[in-house]
Order: C-alpha cells, then structure tokens, then sequence
C-alpha cells in the first residue's frame, strides 16, 4: 500500500513504464516523451519530499519495504554472522546482533528487528523489546570491548515493550543499565536510527560517540500517537504533535540530538533500500575513521561531552 | 509549614471567607484526619499506612540532619527550546507551576548531612508538572551528582516523576542518558548512591539514573514501573493483576532492595549510607 503523498509519483511511474512497454511492442521511438515524464517524475519527487510534513516523515519511516536491521546487514557487510541469546532467559527476536565484517574491518552490531510482513512482525514483536532483548544487546556491547571492536547499533522501534511481561523483568533497569553499559564501552560505537526512534527503547542503543539518523527516520521522547493521547487527549491529533516534538532528522540535527543526517535516495529508502545503504556506507566510513584513533579513556569522554551538553535552559 | 501545601483547598463558610481546612480525608482508606495528626507522621495515613504525598521540603526535613541543608538548586529555569504548544504553550504552562511551587522546575535539593554522613540530597516534585524530567531537572541531577564527587559526598534521590518531559521533545530523552552518564563520577570515587522511589516514579526517570543506585529503597504501594499502567492495559487489552507495579510486586521480582515505611527510613537510609561511605562521619 503506498502512502497517499506517494500517489502522484507512482501513477508517473506507471504512465513511464507503459509508454516503455509501448515503445517496445511496436518498435516506436518514445525516447523524447519518456525522457520528459522521467524529469517531471524527478521534479516532483523533489518537490514532495522537500514539502513533507513531520507526519508524513513519520509515515516514511514506518513504511513497509524500508531497510530493516537485518536488510542493512545484509548489504552494508561483507558478511556477518548472528549472535542470539542473553544468557539469562530467552533470545528476544526483536533485537538482533552479531559479528560481521565492514569494509575489511571486524565489527559487533546490534539493531532492533521489525518484521518484513504481517507474521514475522508478530514474531518480532513489532521491534519492541522486552528486557531480555536489551541484555542480548549489553552482552554484545561486553564482546565488542573484549575483542576490541567498533560497535554499531541501528535503531528502529515504536518503543521498548509495554507489557506485562516485560514490567516484570524489569525493563526500565535493564534500560537503564543499557544505557550505562553502552556509555561505558572501550570501543568506537556509532549509533543510526534507520526508522523509528521511540524512547527510552531506543536509547538504550543510542548512546554512541556519533548517533546517525537516515533522513526520514523519527526520534523522540514519545511516539506523536501517544503524545497526542495524552495531550490532546486524542491519539487521531498525532499529526499536531508530530509536528511539536520536532522529531525529524533536520529538527534533531538542529537540536544537537544527531551529529549528522544520511541523505535518502528519492522518493524515501523504502523505495530503493540500495541506495540508501549505499549512503549510509559512505557516513560510516567516515565517522568510524574519525573515531579508531581514539583510546577508551578519550572514546568516553567524547561520549560525555557530547551527552552533557545536550539540554537547553537558563541560568538566573 | 511546608507541608500546608497538601492542604491547599479550603472551605468556605459564612461571608465567603476562607479558612484552612483542619480535617482531611485519607486517600486510600478515606478515614477523617486531623490535619495535624497526619502531618506529624510525616503524611502517613495512622489508619491504613498509605504514604500521602508531601512537598518536596519536607522530604528535606525528614531526611537532611537538622540544621544542615544547604539548597544548591534552583539557579537555572527551564526554556522552551521546541516552542511547544498543545493546549496551551509550553511557557504559560511552566509559569503556573513555578507560580505553584516557588521553584524554577520539578527538583529541589542541595548539600546535606545525613547521619552526619556529608551528602547531595535530591527531590523530584511531583507537584511541577508531574515530577516529569526536561532538561533543568537532569542538568540538576547532573550537577547533583558531579557535586557529591567533587566533594566526597555521598549522593541521596528522591523521586517522583511521570517520566521525560514531552514539551523539550528528544532533549528530554537526552537527560536519561546526560543523568546516566554524570553518575560516573561518584562511582569512580567510591562514594555511595541510594535512590529513594516514591509514588510513583515511571518512564524515563525509572529507565536512567533512578534505578541505577547502589541501593534502591521505595515508599508502601508506590507505583513503579517503565510503561504507565493505562499503556500497559492499552497494549494488552486486559487487566492487570493486582498489585502489578507496586513496590511489594517489584521487591519479590528483585527489583528493589527495601521497602521501608517513611516513618522509618531516615534510620534505614543512615545504616545503609554508614555501611558504604568511605570518609569520616560525624555522629550526630
Ligand atoms: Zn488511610
């Protein structure tokens, strides 16, 4: 189902594709008529994107096809292998992590998991994790120091799980202790929110010497539904406060919450994963130099400085 | 004293003038109280034991030895830096809770001697916006505990708070890991850190600092928890089990280390602070 902003690009694609398949049917040359569609298909594509309310960002960054953790693993590595497991209770299927291989380098990463369809979405919780999904992440944060690895976490949920469950095992203190423990590693570690960025969820992978966010991914204190719920007292006012959390990438670039913004391709990564990855490539590739230089005691005190500034108010 | 502010809403008699009320209604058990009977226990209800809530300067007297408290709190306000406007804008919203509670923001505390043990004693007020954490209540939390380092004291939260502060958007959520991060510092120094969690303390400020105490005490039947209750019923469409979220739930889950009635903790907070201070204390 494509979103509704995305209509009139998808109807110039179709009226594209069939004059091409004219053309070749009956031998015409069209190449004139298809070059016009194509550069008006671009212009408004530009035009779309540019004129894009918070929302519908917020759409963007939900819509199905878009790059997943394991979607990006599987283009931005040279190879990688999955970890599973937190030694303690379960394997939470809504945070993944392993080992892999980054152009020629050895890296630990971890992500929050969304499903590709309706059943694996079920089975991955929708990328809302429960406690034990956050002690997979930390004893991964634990390798990555021990072998002396970058760490990479890519971030997409609505948020840590609400639920029972998850309440019981305790999932603001192991939250917490994420935070912690990712704040104390050794290594380089470079957070990307590549979809969703709901909460306390996601920081708790978010605590990187560089935090990265794909160009229509969302990041905030809560999620504009529930913001709305409890403001407005009305969850259908979520585009309002969509638009007053200043959750967008360019917002949050603004704020200082981001180091830097990964352009996406046109018409939004769902559309063309590979490119997107492409970009995100690129981003890594720097930021990762500029930091593996750096010793554990100068990593954390990059960590520090940049956290502890984050925060806006006056002195009297 | 402070504690009239729980006894703001006053009764009209006669001409319209007003006089305070002397008779209120526990909460939980609705019994009649003396409202001086119920201030003398420290807002515990005689009847039923249910911990009422009390401003944030008598948390100060119970707990700070007397004579020692010195406010370090309250030189910084809050901005609006999203230009925030739901209802109403963030600013008029501010202006009438520090119109209140006399305070900058939902904290309020500075150095104090607990036991004669020297320390940075913290209180999230419930009362400023639902204790809820922007950004000058985690710079407060930040500077408290970067405090206590820098001179070897030992670091005390109370709290009680709705979680991060939606109108600061992601610069809320920044104070969990800002908070987070500036507790290094006491733990580098070998001092202690006990949180106190009060009724009731859930989203971001349970998901940083406030769970990350050497030693973790909570108040009878507060409500603890990550996710809201309403969330929770919301997600999973059904009801919760009783007692879900409340301090005796989340003592048998390991979660905490005592539940301690407020008449009784300043003695408990003192045995466990001795116990782990490193410097010199001086018995009161
Ligand atoms: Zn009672």
């Amino acid at each position: 189902m494509p979103l509704e902003f995305e209509r009139p690009l998808i109807e110039l694609e179709e009226k594209i594709r069939a004059l091409e398949a004219t053309a070749r049917e009956q031998n015409l040359d069209l190449s004139e008529e298809i070059g016009l569609l194509k550069a008006k298909l671009a212009r408004l594509e530009r035009e779309i994107f540019e004129g894009l309310t918070p929302w519908q960002r917020v759409q963007l960054a939900r819509a199905p096809g878009r790059p997943t953790t394991l979607d990006v693993a599987e283009r931005l590595f040279e190879e990688f292998f999955e970890l599973r497991g937190d030694r303690a209770f379960a394997d939470d299927p809504a945070i993944v992590g392993g080992l892999a291989r980054f152009e020629g380098r050895r890296v630990v990463f971890v992500g929050h998991q969304k499903g590709r369809n309706t059943k694996e979405n079920i089975a991955r919780n929708f990328g809302m994790p429960h406690p034990e999904g956050y002690r997979k992440a930390m004893r991964l944060m634990d390798l990555a120091d021990r072998e002396g690895l970058p760490f990479l976490a890519f971030i997409d949920t609505p948020g840590a799980y609400p639920g029972i469950s998850a309440e019981e095992r305790g999932q603001a203190w192991v939250i917490a202790r994420s935070i912690q423990r990712m704040s104390r590693l050794k290594v380089p570690a470079v957070a990307v929110i590549l979809g969703e960025g709901g909460s306390g969820g996601a920081l708790a992978i978010g605590v990187g010497n560089r935090v990265l966010i794909m160009e229509n991914a969302w990041y905030s204190v809560i999620s504009p539904e529930s913001c709305a719920a409890i403001l407005w007292r009305d969850a259908k006012e979520a585009e309002k406060a969509a638009a007053a959390l200043k959750l967008t990438a360019k917002d949050l670039l603004e704020l200082g919450v981001v180091d830097r913004v990964v352009p996406e391709p046109g018409g939004g990564a769902h559309r063309n994963p590979e490119g997107a990855v492409r970009a995100l490539r690129e981003a890594l590739v720097e930021v990762l130099g500029e930091l593996e230089g750096l010793d554990a005691e100068a990593l954390w005190w990059d960590r520090y400085r940049k956290f502890r500034a984050l925060g806006a108010f006056a002195e009297t | 004293m402070a504690i009239e502010r729980l006894f703001r809403r006053r009764r009209t008699r006669g001409e319209g003038r007003e006089v305070p009320e002397l008779w209120i209604r526990c909460e939980n058990c609705g019994a009649q109280l003396y409202k001086k009977d119920l201030e003398q226990n420290l807002g515990v209800c005689p009847h039923c034991g249910y911990h009422h809530r009390i401003p944030v300067e008598d948390w100060v007297k119970i707990l700070a030895d007397e004579g020692s408290f010195e406010a370090t709190t309250g030189k910084i306000r809050p901005v609006d830096p999203l230009g925030f406007v739901d209802t109403e804008p963030y600013p008029e919203r501010l202006a009438r809770y520090q119109q209140k509670t006399g305070r900058p923001d939902a904290i309020y505390g500075g150095r104090a001697k607990i036991g004669g043990v020297p320390s940075v004693l913290l209180v999230m007020d419930y009362a400023f916006a639902g204790g809820s954490m922007g950004s000058v209540v985690g710079e407060e939390i930040a500077r408290g505990a970067e405090l206590a380092a820098e001179e070897d004291r030992a670091l005390v939260i109370v709290t009680a708070s709705g979680g991060a502060r939606m109108q600061e958007g992601a610069l809320s959520l920044m104070q969990m890991a800002k908070t987070t991060m500036a507790l290094e510092f006491v733990f580098q120094k070998r001092l202690p850190y006990v949180s106190i969690l009060t009724d009731p303390t859930t989203g971001g400020v349970t998901a940083s600092f406030a769970t990350l105490a050497d030693v973790i005490f909570a108040e009878p039947g507060a409500l603890i928890g990550f996710a809201g209750p309403r969330v929770i019923k919301q997600t999973i469409r059904q009801d919760l089990p009783e007692g879900f979220q409340r301090s005796e739930f989340l003592l048998k889950h390991g979660m905490l280390d005592a539940v301690v009635d407020r008449r009784k903790l300043k003695p408990e907070l003192v045995r466990v602070l001795s116990l782990l201070y490193p410097g010199e204390v001086d018995a009161a």
